[in-house]
């Protein structure tokens, strides 16, 4: 049976570059892919872009990444998929090039994809958000970005046109890895049978050291070797849709049925209808054996006939957040931190703060889980006192940061305070989600040659 | 006896907007019936203290001895409005860990963390 060799290079942005250089070294892989999106990565980029028209629109670790890969990639005659492109994959495919010619790469194709941006379009190819029930005209004042969620097929017909790089604007997480396999074995965009399995495997690789050992150890419940030496997945994908999980021998990180499990589960909402733009996956007949040290097989994931529309991510500007902290330990530190909090409360009626939402929360008692958390606790020896508020205007944020200030020698006997490092207020950029009919999204396709 | 999610149970979070979606692994078939039969979507849903503003829904994966909990409304509006120190709510499964199971004695070599 025919199978081919995927392995992952990024799951996020800031994700570590070192376990995708050795993916492109010693995975021999047929095909590496990079996930460098967030949910707000689109919108971000064209705020940025409008503030700073030097900024070129791409990963903005495009040249650390490519630099780390591209050698071992060529020797081995990888493929390389990616969505560095974000809101210029050209350019992104142009600095490639580059970067190949650097290395005396002479004749390879590298393929930008387009397509996915609708801001000047999305209101009229979208109803409703169905967050909250609105319309998506009523976001007309505050948008910055609209993106649809490309599938496979762009990524696919790239390959087929023969480039060896192919990096995209949005494309869903699963279909950057999906493609390799829909090119490879022939399978149809419509043959869900084979698109189920494929993208679940997709997902599984898509959040990289996530099915490796990452976002697991749990000492003494759940125990990972080497934590600071963990590698990128590799699927030995065959073309039944089955799917072996791996990594490079000799690093740390464990790849065992719970770590996949974990990985299949997360952020799938049901996972009998796990929606991505190319099917439907059906995860719940899966059947995840470990066959060996590191090595667990995939098999048995179901598909559905793919949706008739495709997701949609709308960037509005929604106003600021205006953000600081400050401390106390020992003896008593709750009662000043709780002292230090009615003093903020009292001074941010005396500024008159207008702020839509305000919290000031206790570091090491409540401020991961809020009401959930327990009131039964002794004291903690350590306690930051950190707040928050989102407001409508930037004047209105920068009163928090002003107000931590007034605390370091007007505030409580005792405060630890920082010199501010950063800037404590930053603007919101909401991301609203709709739908858009699929044929309203159409893609193209830019080959470059080094 | 009476034992903590955290000993028959694994779990992990997730985020899509202003949802949170928390994945709650058993560590054996016999366990997840456990969990199935002791954690409802609305007892997750209480547990949380008003830290879930919308509706629990619970789907059931036996074949990966797990149930999925989507949780609307649990992320302070979204990573990007949240005031939430944990802005993605990537730490807030953690607290179900602390949920009462009542496990049979003969199941207790199946539990982990004691």
């Amino acid at each position: 049976m025919a199978s081919i060799r995927i392995g992952t290079a990024s799951a996020w942005w800031g994700d570590r570059i070192e376990p995708a250089k050795l993916n492109a070294e010693q995975g021999d892989l047929d095909y590496l892919c990079f996930e460098t999106m967030a949910e707000a990565t689109i919108s971000a980029a064209q705020v940025r872009k409008r503030r700073d028209p030097s900024f070129p629109g791409y990963d903005t670790y495009l040249d650390d990444r490519m630099q780390a890969v591209l050698p071992g990639c060529l020797k081995r005659g990888t493929r390389i998929v990616s969505n560095q492109g974000w809101i210029n994959p050209d350019g992104a495919a142009e600095r490639i090039v580059h970067w190949l010619r650097e290395l005396g790469a002479r004749g390879v194709k590298v393929a930008a994809v387009s397509g996915s941006l609708i801001t000047d379009r999305v209101l009229d190819q979208t109803d409703t958000i169905p967050e909250n029930g609105k319309p998506t005209a009523s976001l007309t004042d505050s948008i910055v970005s609209a993106e649809a969620y490309l599938g496979a097929e762009p990524i696919v017909a790239a390959l087929r046109d023969g480039a060896q790089i192919v990096v995209t604007t949005r494309v869903a997480d699963p279909s950057l890895f999906l493609a390799p396999m829909m090119h490879q074995f022939g399978w149809d965009p419509l043959d869900h049978a084979h698109l189920g399995p494929g993208s679940a495997i997709g997902h599984v690789l898509e959040c990289g050291a996530q099915c490796t050992g990452g976002y697991f150890a749990d000492p003494g419940i759940k125990d990972v070797p080497e934590p600071w030496n963990l590698a990128f997945p590799i699927a030995e994908v065959d073309e039944s849709g089955s799917a072996v999980i791996s990594k490079v021998a000799g690093t740390g990180g464990a790849i065992t049925a719970m770590t996949v499990k974990e990985q299949v589960l997360y952020e799938v909402h049901d996972p009998a209808n796990y929606i991505t733009p190319d099917v439907v996956v059906d995860f719940t007949t899966a059947r995840l054996d470990e066959i060996g040290p590191d090595r667990v097989r995939i098999s048995g994931v179901s598909g559905k006939p793919r949706t008739l529309t495709l997701k949609v991510s709308i960037g509005c500007t929604e106003g600021f957040i205006g953000e600081d902290m400050f401390f106390y330990a020992g003896p008593g530190a709750l009662g000043r931190a709780k002292l230090a909090r009615r003093i903020l409360e009292e001074r941010f009626k005396i500024v008159g703060l207008k702020a839509e939402d305000i919290r000031i929360d206790f570091i090491g008692v409540n401020a991961i889980h809020g009401a959930a958390s327990p009131t039964d606790r002794e004291e903690p020896y350590e306690v930051a006192v950190r707040v928050a508020a989102r407001t409508l205007t930037r004047e209105e944020a920068n009163k928090i940061g002003r107000e931590v200030d007034g605390m370091a020698i007007s505030g409580v006997g005792m405060t630890g305070k920082r010199v501010p490092h950063q800037d404590r207020t930053r603007e919101v950029i909401g991301v609203w989600s709709s739908l858009t009919p699929r044929a309203k999204v159409p893609w193209s396709i830019n080959m470059y040659e080094s | 006896m009476l034992m903590q999610l955290r000993n028959v149970a694994h779990v992990r979070s997730g985020d899509k907007g202003n949802t949170a979606c928390i994945s709650v692994i058993a560590f054996s078939p016999e366990l997840y019936e456990l969990v199935r039969e002791q954690l409802s979507a609305s007892q997750f849903k209480a547990f949380y203290k008003g830290v879930i503003a919308g509706d629990v829904t619970r789907y059931e994966a036996p074949g990966l001895t797990a149930l999925q909990f989507v949780a609307e409304g649990a992320l302070g509006g979204g990573v990007s409005r949240s005031l939430c120190l944990d802005n993605y709510g990537k730490a807030l499964c953690s607290a179900i860990l602390a949920y009462p199971i009542e496990v049979p004695e003969r199941l207790q070599n199946e539990l982990r963390g004691l």
